[in-house]
């Protein structure tokens, strides 16, 4: 298989000395709205896959929150299952 | 009781009066369970995200109910079988979800209010031989 790529779960430290964090536990969310797609839009990527949290710094307890809210507004056609630009 | 909040999408094909018949039919059903209306948001006709039974639009509603948990199931068929109806999601409301959406209609309503409460100043001296005995 040509995809066998190691993954970090943490992007290597090379050239990236930024601050992770979770945008979510800093402003303090307690819930992540499914009914607000221009939000959830910002933790997709231009095909509307959900990013990663490895990519997106956020924990993991706000990410699983946040991609059942992305799931949630799909099943409502308020964001796109697959689509070509979306950011 | 619990509290759920169910969105649904109906047809465009529908006319101004089948909306809010549709709406009125769902309404008298949690009623009809032992259950309350909320709140309710009609968001109006939105463009779908992707196609569904060849559709592009829909009536979009949002319902905050309670209701016994035994309600949903029967509610939930209700739109199933209403062919009328495009997609529903009903969701069950944690602390915080109804925190979020009540802090939310305090914002939407406080845009709303400083009419209400100059009516509510101008009334005030007529009231006041009335609100020291309610005190009282």
């Amino acid at each position: 298989m040509a995809d066998k790529k190691v993954r970090y779960l943490k992007s290597i430290e090379i050239d990236t000395k930024a601050e992770r964090y979770c945008r979510f536990r800093k402003k303090g969310f307690k819930y992540i709205d499914y009914k607000d797609p221009d939000f959830l839009l910002m933790l997709c990527n231009p095909q509307g896959k959900i990013l990663p949290r490895r990519l997106t710094g956020t924990s993991l307890k706000y990410q699983r929150k946040a991609s059942q809210a992305i799931k949630k507004a799909r099943h409502l056609a308020l964001m796109p299952y697959v689509a070509d630009n979306l950011n | 009781m619990n509290r759920y909040e169910t969105v649904f999408i109906m047809t465009p094909v529908l006319s101004a009066d089948q909306v809010t018949e549709t709406v009125e039919k769902y309404r008298a059903f949690i009623i009809a369970n032992g259950g309350k209306t909320v709140h309710e948001d009609a968001w109006g006709l939105r463009k779908l995200a992707y196609p569904i039974q060849k559709k592009s639009t829909g009536f979009y509603h949002l319902i905050e109910w309670e209701a016994e948990g035994s309600a949903v199931l029967p509610f939930e068929t209700e739109f199933r079988r209403d062919e009328r109806i495009l997609r529903f999601l009903t969701t069950a409301m944690e602390k915080h979800h109804i925190a979020y959406a009540e802090s939310r209609r305090d914002k939407s309503n406080r845009k709303a209010e400083p009419k209400q409460e100059a009516e509510v100043v101008v009334e005030m001296p007529a009231k006041e031989a009335s609100t020291p005995e309610e005190k009282a």
